[in-house]
């Protein structure tokens, strides 16, 4: 995708919202200039840091989700009797919505921010897992073969072969959770906690009625997902190069 | 070198490819190993790489039994097997890679193997050095088979195994290709065994063809070829004639 074009879709999107704004014409919407002026003001005044304590938490769980699915991926699509035995239970889980664990996790792990980081964890590691095992195993047996011709054991073939071969799956599986995450963040900062910007969207409008505040407090979190992403595309740029070549 | 002793090779629930069969290679021979799909020509390729196991029998390579991957040993496969994600460069030091990663283990890697870097080395002999960063993708059918040779032949194998490896190419890079292995092949004392379902390709690569026929085999059916690499002789063409003969001969009905 190119750059241009996506600056003009953020263009357009901000020019139906100024146009929406103008037609609605009421405080719940305020137009985006009106936001973008709260915003600057809100960052000096609280903004930030909600934003700095959820975007601790949605890379937390992000990072945990990827240091222990990606393994298990590798392991279980590597290997036919982990997969023969893994794959069973995957298939049960992996179709539960797992937000319906918020308040058993919360339950378990308290209010802090470790459940809240277990809770995106539960999330992301499925969508993780399935994808690296499918990769790992869809891997074609002669370019196995042709490592171990080389001398490659198991070792060797989880290191110069599964392990790359999984990682444009890895970025893919991060790449469409983030939306999921970042939206089980905000449903966890709804309640019993003072920080993030779930607490923050919330507090604001509801409580404080303050609605240019409220949509600054959206435009962060949306700043939020879209620049994980981003960073995720930048990534595999960076480390999948043969993807992008013709 | 290779001495394949009353092998016997069937995959599950099917009848065997190889009864009782026996093969013996010399050290610095050239060999083609042709027949119909299905004879088992691949099979016993991987036989000899030690990717596949004798149900009964045994296969060894300078007296060893083979029970593994050799390391001394090369295999080139149809597709070539070179890493999407590695360039040229990357995909040639791959071998020498694995063995660094290993270390001298004596398993993965040849007793007393110090790294060496021949890698740049095989890239400029191969005439790679144009494409050593670009991927497999970018390249053409021709330079990826060279890739392939490089990376096995930066290894410094005694025994190069390829499976039909320049099936896929179009004709003048396929000859191309053909005579480079064998100028390789015999600068280097390498003892070359490959696959083919061409007779010509067969007649110009094998000082020996071993001709198999439809599961199971139970001779060795060789044919001494000593004017190979020639393919305007009129022996190349004697050669060509008499093993389509043998090959029509077995499949008539």
């Amino acid at each position: 995708m190119k750059r241009h074009d996506v600056l003009f879709a953020a263009a357009a999107i901000f020019a139906f919202w100024q146009v929406t704004a103008m037609i609605v014409s009421m405080p719940i919407l305020p137009t985006p200039l009106t936001v973008l002026v709260a915003l600057f003001k809100e960052l000096k005044n609280g903004l930030f840091m909600h934003f700095a304590v959820s975007l601790w938490r949605v890379t937390a769980g992000m990072l945990l989700s990827v240091l222990v699915a990606a393994p298990a991926g590798l392991a279980i699509g590597g290997s036919k009797r982990l997969n023969r035995i893994f794959s069973p239970i995957i298939y049960l889980l992996y179709p539960i919505p797992k937000v319906v664990f918020v308040p058993v996790v919360i339950l378990f792990l308290g209010i802090g921010d470790t459940s809240k980081i277990i809770i995106m964890f539960l999330i992301l590691f499925f969508q993780i897992v399935v994808l690296v095992r499918d990769q790992a195993s869809g891997i074609a047996p002669q370019l196995l073969q042709s490592l171990q011709s080389l001398g490659a054991g198991r070792r060797a073939l989880f290191r110069f072969v599964y392990l790359p071969a999984s990682l444009p799956a890895i970025l893919t599986a991060l790449r469409q959770s983030i939306g999921t995450a970042v939206a089980v963040l905000y449903i966890t900062e709804l309640s019993a906690t003072k920080y993030g910007l779930g607490y923050y969207i919330y507090y604001r409008g509801s409580t404080l009625l303050d609605y240019p505040s409220m949509y600054a407090g959206v435009i962060a979190m949306s700043l939020l997902g879209l620049g994980m992403y981003f960073s995720v595309d930048w990534l595999e740029r960076k480390w999948c190069k043969w993807k992008f070549v013709n | 070198m290779i001495s394949i002793q009353s092998l016997t090779f069937e995959y599950n629930n099917h009848s065997p490819l190889f009864q009782n069969f026996n093969w013996n290679i010399t050290r610095g021979e050239t060999w083609a190993i042709l027949g119909p799909s299905g004879c088992g020509k691949t099979t016993l390729l991987y036989l000899l790489a030690g990717l596949k196991f004798p149900t009964a029998g045994e296969v060894t390579i300078n007296g060893e039994r083979i029970l593994r991957p050799r390391p001394h040993s090369g295999l080139i496969l149809q597709d070539y097997g070179l890493l999407p994600w590695s360039t040229v460069r990357e995909n040639v030091a791959l071998g020498l890679n694995v063995r660094k990663f290993y270390g001298d283990d004596g398993k993965h890697t040849p007793d007393g193997f110090t790294p060496k870097d021949n890698a740049e080395g095989w890239i400029q002999r191969l005439g790679l050095s144009e494409v050593t960063d670009k991927f497999p993708a970018q390249l053409s059918g021709g330079q990826r088979q060279r890739t392939a040779i490089a990376r096995t032949l930066a290894l410094e194998p005694d025994l190069l195994l390829m499976d039909e490896p320049f099936s896929s190419l179009d004709a003048i890079t396929r000859e191309d290709l053909q005579n480079l292995t064998l100028s390789l092949c015999e600068e280097q004392n390498i003892t070359l065994v490959i696959v083919t379902h061409a007779i010509e390709e067969a007649a110009v690569l094998g000082k020996k063809i071993l001709l198999l026929d439809t599961a199971p085999n139970s001779t060795a059916r060789i044919f001494e070829n000593p004017k190979a690499g020639s393919r305007n002789s009129a022996e190349f063409h004697t050669m060509c004639e008499t093993l389509w003969g043998e090959m029509q001969k077995r499949n008539a009905p």
